[in-house]
């Protein structure tokens, strides 16, 4: 078994996404995090990026199925590579005294942006690999967590080559 | 398909726009049911006479009927029926056509499009339904798109691994006015499927095949599916090569039944020699073939000595269940001619002692005669299907003869009884196994081959599902012949529950059947029955003298069962063979494969 995060441009249409979706569960495959958006100017083509995890042989299959989709352009196993990974969270913690000041600590190491407060919360903004923010979020949980909202895993490869 | 500039000649609707972009895309025949949503394309086609329509009974039967169409003529099948229900009838046929890789175009009606999402009147989400159940979907939204749309919906169905398209159609969309553009001939910005193979794999399976001293040729319907010239060269590459070659279900005909290099089929009811020659081989060259559950049996003791060259249109069908060394994407016409032209190129001398000594062995497994069986001649002897299906193939022999089948036990039996020298004479339902498909195919077959003999080969329970095309048959003068192997059960859901659920037959009865010579009567056709074994010639000759439809009512043996069988989760050399052979048994199967279907 090993995780995948697969990058698979397409068609900017109507139904796309329940495709792509569709396939997963059609079939039996994991998601363990799905992103999507248009990346064309002209809102033409959108990228979704999918983080799956299977057997060798599954994640071909999978990569392969998704090639077979009419408007899918382009597959990329990021994986296969050197890649980025980015995650963005929203993290309300509520909590008074020591434990707000403690947050506030907490979320300075991690370079978690405060973008809303009221006297009894905090809402942090963070951005990083997925491991980073699950490691936050397990800080956070003893002083106050409240809600999180996750963006899911955006992802492209090093370097100079290009998905197309 | 898009991005070009073309003028554009505006048409009164868009219906009318959708009958001249079918026309141009060579449709000369609509299999349909109308309803209100799709009106308008009725009232068009009232108003012309070049696209002939088969008003069917039940869209199920459309569907089925656009599938014997295409896969008897190559070309593209059109259906047409309205929202709804209409749609999710078809719903069964599209599986079929997918699972079987058909070309379809299915235009289904939709409700307007302001009603949308309002559970208006037969309204059905028509594309989320159908998604899964076919190769691709549109919902055309707009006017300008609907013409562009139908031509890439035959473009899509067509190209690739052919497969069923949906249309989905609001009927304002019908009704208002639509431009109308020629097909284009420019790239599918997304879609542009592989079909010329990369070279390099087709010199590491040459080289593979060359060294080969017990190679074996699995065949399957990617070559029916290439065209018949896939057929053709298929045969001269087995002939120079001097391989052996096994069909799969839906290859018969792709290799000539009657050539001394033929294994017959392979699989589940396959032949002995054909399942021995792919578990004894070294390299086994699968063209067009999808290692299916019912070909591999156990995965994990399937051909476990061999190399495996896989030759597939789709690169999601390989590696899926078997793991193979050299992959080739690409069309079967396509890396036939690569193979042979590569084959004449490459020095290596074949071992040519080593090859016959694998035909020594492969006479041995012949010698076993796996389809052996027993049919008593006494007067009054009970027919046994396995013969019924041999005296047909005779009487038929040498005429142009397209077979349909429905699903069980007959549908093996003609399989391994009936013998096929071409391709797309073969129609039945491998992947979806759907019963009923055989009758409505058979009446698109028909439709496409007026003067051809056309025969549904059934079971007494499978038929009863699209029974109401009966009334298709009448309307149309189709003569099609429904050979029905009347066992009473049905006949495959029996023998599995004699095999493995103790001879509890639950729920497999044909309890208070019909009087089939009644029934065919009562819709215009002729009915015939054949109870004892000296009928079965007079019936046959009487059923093919006919030119009207007929159903034949075979009363055969109730108690039959179709050998050779490997059980679920059995490898191929645990194969069962029937009661005439030593060692005949019970299957032991085990826990995990009595999960299995």
């Amino acid at each position: 078994m090993r995780s995948a995060t697969i990058s698979v441009l397409v068609e900017n249409e109507s139904g796309v996404l329940a495709r792509v979706i569709g396939l997963f569960s059609g079939r039996g495959y994991n998601i363990d995090s799905l992103t999507v958006a248009p990346v064309e100017r002209d809102g033409s083509k959108s990228r979704i990026t999918i983080v799956t995890q299977g057997t060798e042989m599954v994640i071909e299959q999978i990569k392969a199925q998704l090639d077979r989709l009419v408007p899918v352009y382009k597959v990329l196993d990021l994986t296969e590579g050197p890649h980025l990974s980015r995650e963005l969270a929203l993290i309300k913690v509520l909590g008074t005294g020591e434990k707000r000041a403690e947050a506030l600590r907490l979320a300075d190491a991690f370079r978690a942006r405060v973008i809303d407060a009221t006297t009894e919360s905090f809402t942090f903004e963070l951005t990083g690999a997925t491991d980073k923010l699950d490691a936050f979020l397990d800080l956070m949980r003893p002083v106050g967590l409240a809600e999180v909202s996750r963006t899911g895993v955006a992802a492209i490869a090093r370097g100079v080559g290009t998905i197309e | 398909m898009d991005g070009t500039i073309q003028a554009a000649e505006m048409m009164n609707s868009g219906a009318e726009a959708i009958l001249r972009a079918l026309k141009a895309q060579g449709v000369d025949t609509i299999f349909g049911y109308p309803g209100g949503a799709v009106l308008p394309i009725y009232d068009a086609i009232f108003q012309q006479n070049e696209i002939r329509h088969i008003l069917v009974r039940h869209e199920q039967a459309a569907v089925h009927a656009a599938e014997g169409y295409a896969r008897s003529t190559g070309k593209v099948g059109c259906v047409l029926v309205t929202s709804g229900p209409g749609a999710t009838n078809a719903v069964t046929g599209l599986v079929d056509a997918l699972m079987d890789s058909v070309p379809l175009v299915c235009l289904t009606g939709q409700v307007p499009t302001h009603l949308i999402g309002n559970d208006a009147f037969q309204e059905a989400d028509t594309t989320g339904i159908t998604r899964p159940a076919t190769k691709h979907n549109y919902l055309v939204k707009r006017a300008d798109d609907l013409v562009r749309v139908i031509h890439e919906a035959f473009h899509v169905a067509r190209t690739g691994r052919p497969g069923p398209v949906v249309v989905d159609l609001p009927k304002d969309i019908l009704i208002g006015p639509a431009p109308y553009r020629e097909p284009a001939h420019v790239q599918h910005r997304s879609y542009r499927p592989r079909t010329e193979p990369d070279p390099r794999r087709i010199e590491e399976a040459v080289a593979l095949l060359k060294r080969a001293r017990r190679p074996v040729v699995y065949a399957g319907g990617g070559i029916i599916n290439a065209g018949p010239e896939a057929s053709r060269l298929l045969a001269e590459f087995v002939r120079m090569t001097g391989f052996p070659c096994t069909n799969t279900l839906m290859a018969l005909g792709a290799f000539p039944a009657s050539d001394g290099q033929f294994l017959g089929m392979l699989g589940m009811h396959g032949t002995y020699e054909a399942n021995w020659a792919m578990h004894d081989c070294d390299v086994m060259l699968n063209i067009g073939a999808r290692f299916d559950d019912r070909v591999t049996g156990r995965l994990n003791a399937f051909s476990p000595g061999s190399k495996k060259i896989h030759v597939d249109i789709d690169p999601s069908n390989v590696n899926k269940s078997v793991a193979v060394d050299v992959a080739v994407i690409g069309d079967a016409l396509a890396v036939l001619k690569a193979l042979i032209a590569a084959w004449k190129q490459d020095g290596t001398v074949q071992d040519r002692g080593a090859l016959a000594q694998w035909w020594q062995q492969i006479d041995v497994w012949r010698s076993k005669n796996s389809l052996r069986y027993t049919q008593s001649r006494d007067t009054g002897a009970i027919i046994k299907p396995q013969y019924a299906i041999e005296q047909l193939y005779k009487a038929t022999r040498g005429r142009d003869t397209y077979v349909t089948t429905e699903v069980g036990q007959h549908q093996m039996w003609a399989a391994q009884y009936f013998k096929f020298e071409k391709p797309n004479h073969w129609m039945t339902s491998g992947g979806l196994g759907t019963m009923g498909y055989g009758l409505p195919a058979a009446m698109g077959v028909q439709v496409a081959h007026p003067d051809a003999l056309v025969i549904d080969i059934a079971g007494e329970a499978s038929i009863l599902m699209n029974i109401q095309e009966m009334g298709t048959l009448a309307q149309y003068r189709l003569p099609v012949k429904i050979f029905i192997l009347n066992n009473r059960y049905m006949g495959m859901v029996r023998q599995w529950q004699e095999l493995l659920h103790g001879s509890r037959y639950s729920q497999s009865y044909s309890e208070a059947l019909p009087d089939f010579v009644k029934l065919a009567e009562s819709f215009h056709a002729v009915g015939l029955r054949a109870e004892k074994v000296d009928d079965l010639d007079r019936v046959i000759a009487e059923m093919l003298a006919v030119d009207k439809p007929v159903i034949a009512d075979i009363c055969v043996d109730e108690k039959e069962n179709v050998f050779p069988m490997i059980p679920s989760g059995a490898p191929h050399n645990e194969m069962l063979l029937g009661p005439e052979h030593k060692g005949h048994d019970k299957p032991g199967v085990t826990d995990a494969g009595m999960a299995l279907v």
